[in-house]
């Protein structure tokens, strides 16, 4: 049937008129976009899909842009073009170290990779905390090597920010890019290593104030503000409790036995 | 199909064949509309479409990888995507039949993006009703007359999308469109869609054209 014969069956035309535009978005749920940006330590390479940040890598582990597009298409299949513009809420996240407030695409993931990434999230900038905290606060706590294996396979470093989940010990512990580049990330972030790592050595992984009764981890805020003379150190959360200490709400330190 | 189709159809493949992803990106600009439209008429869900037509495009995407140049200058691209689209469609029903179904499919729904003039409310009213009778059409039926009056597919390009001879394509097309005409010949007749001519309706002498004007 022609067009002109079209014209005059009203049925071909009516059903014509069926076809219909798609959604407008419809493009953007195809194909992914990539940026370049600043990041704490050197640029950073960020794809994002509809749904939000999917793919981070620093810019010193790839060999160009080229390479990590490649790379994000192998993962995830979908074609990448470059943005005019960065995701919305991405710069003000790494000004501040804050991803709170910003949007992932971490479909590809498992229910419990998913559950320590947005554990991982939610530890302040310039903080740590142990393995053993990220598993007992998902409810999981004797998953400690599968949480480090969970954050291995971050696919968002930097924005989720596995790199403040270390040992215990106040060493870095094992990092998707090196345990160098995990440092520098805590350095940048004005994490005391040294403090931690000198705490340690005496068997002090818990610092508690005497004024208020209030135990923490050693980079918590509350616990780099007491002054020295009122500074407890502690092995475990244990021996903090018997001596009367109650574990602060906003680090939370709930590792059974750590260290 | 003309020339300058032909040409820029060939275009977009070179562009294809050059950068993948940006060549992508055009494949979806030019056949979304079709693909989507064929989507939305066999599941009859916006939603539902929206996401097999996302999944066609992303199959596309991915085999278009693993092809060597000459295997995508010569594409039929309108007619590649619809098989791929037909065969996802296809799994997605096979696969919700194993599992427990999530209820009948509504009546096709027609998107709320289509020109809201008072003039045009009649006429989508009649356009999901004809979705609706489409719907109830026996599946090759149905797809053949998507296919050939919907989009435009010629009787050929059906033949390889639904993997049949161009006779039985002619067949489904006029035993689907016979079973439509008989329906809708009834509707209109029957005054559930009165066809009437679009003009405005002409205002009573006299009468100032706009409320203010004095």
């Amino acid at each position: 049937m022609t067009i002109a014969e079209q014209n005059h069956d009203p049925l071909a035309g009516a059903l014509a008129r069926l076809a219909v535009p798609a959604p407008t978005s419809f493009g953007d749920r195809i194909v992914a976009r990539w940026v370049e940006v600043d990041g704490p330590v050197g640029a950073l390479y960020v794809a994002f899909t509809e749904l939000g940040v999917a793919y981070v890598r620093p810019a010193a582990t790839v060999a160009g842009a080229g390479e990590f597009a490649e790379s994000f298409r192998n993962h995830f299949g979908r074609p990448l073009r470059a943005a005019t513009h960065p995701l919305a809420g991405l710069l003000p996240a790494l000004r501040s170290g804050r991803s709170r407030t910003l949007r992932f695409d971490l479909r590809g993931l498992t229910d419990f990779e998913r559950a320590v990434l947005l554990k991982a999230q939610q530890i302040p900038a310039g903080q740590t905390r142990p393995y053993g905290w990220v598993a007992s606060e998902i409810g999981n706590p004797g998953a400690v090597r599968a949480v480090g294996s969970a954050l291995g396979r971050n696919p968002v470093p930097v924005l989720i920010p596995c790199h403040r989940v270390v040992r215990s010990d106040g060493r870095p512990g094992q990092y998707v890019f090196g345990s160098a580049l995990k440092e520098s990330l805590l350095r940048a972030e004005n994490v005391n290593l040294d403090e931690v790592r000198a705490l340690a050595a005496e068997r002090v992984f818990f610092v508690g104030s005497d004024t208020t009764g209030v135990v923490c981890f050693p980079t918590c805020a509350h616990a780099r503000r007491i002054t020295t003379p009122h500074r407890r150190g502690f092995r475990n959360l244990r021996q903090a409790v018997e001596s009367g200490y109650r574990p602060c709400r906003h680090c939370r330190p709930a590792v059974p036995e750590s260290a | 199909m003309t020339a300058a189709d032909t040409g820029a159809r060939a275009a977009l493949l070179a562009r294809l064949v050059d950068d993948l992803d940006e060549g992508f990106a055009d494949l979806v600009r030019a056949y979304d509309g079709a693909v989507y439209s064929v989507a939305l008429q066999v599941c009859g869900q916006q939603h539902t479409a929206e996401d097999l037509a996302a999944e066609a495009f992303l199959r596309a995407y991915r085999a278009l990888r693993g092809y060597p140049p000459e295997r995508i200058m010569a594409l039929q691209p309108r007619a590649w995507l619809l098989t791929i689209l037909l065969n996802r469609w296809r799994n997605a029903v096979r696969d919700s039949s194993r599992r427990p179904a999530e209820g009948p499919l509504d009546a096709t729904e027609l998107p709320h993006h289509a020109p809201s003039v008072e003039e045009h409310a009649e006429r989508r009213e009649r356009s999901r009703e004809l979705a609706r009778l489409v719907a109830e059409l026996p599946t090759a039926q149905r797809v053949a007359v998507v296919l050939r009056h919907v989009v435009g597919l010629s009787v050929t390009e059906i033949g390889a999308v639904m993997d049949c001879p161009e006779g039985t394509v002619k067949s489904h097309v006029s035993r689907g469109l016979k079973r439509l005409r008989a329906a809708y010949d009834a509707g209109v007749i029957g005054g559930a869609a009165v066809v009437t001519p679009l003009r405005p309706r002409p205002r009573p002498a006299g009468t100032p054209v706009s409320g203010r004007a004095q």
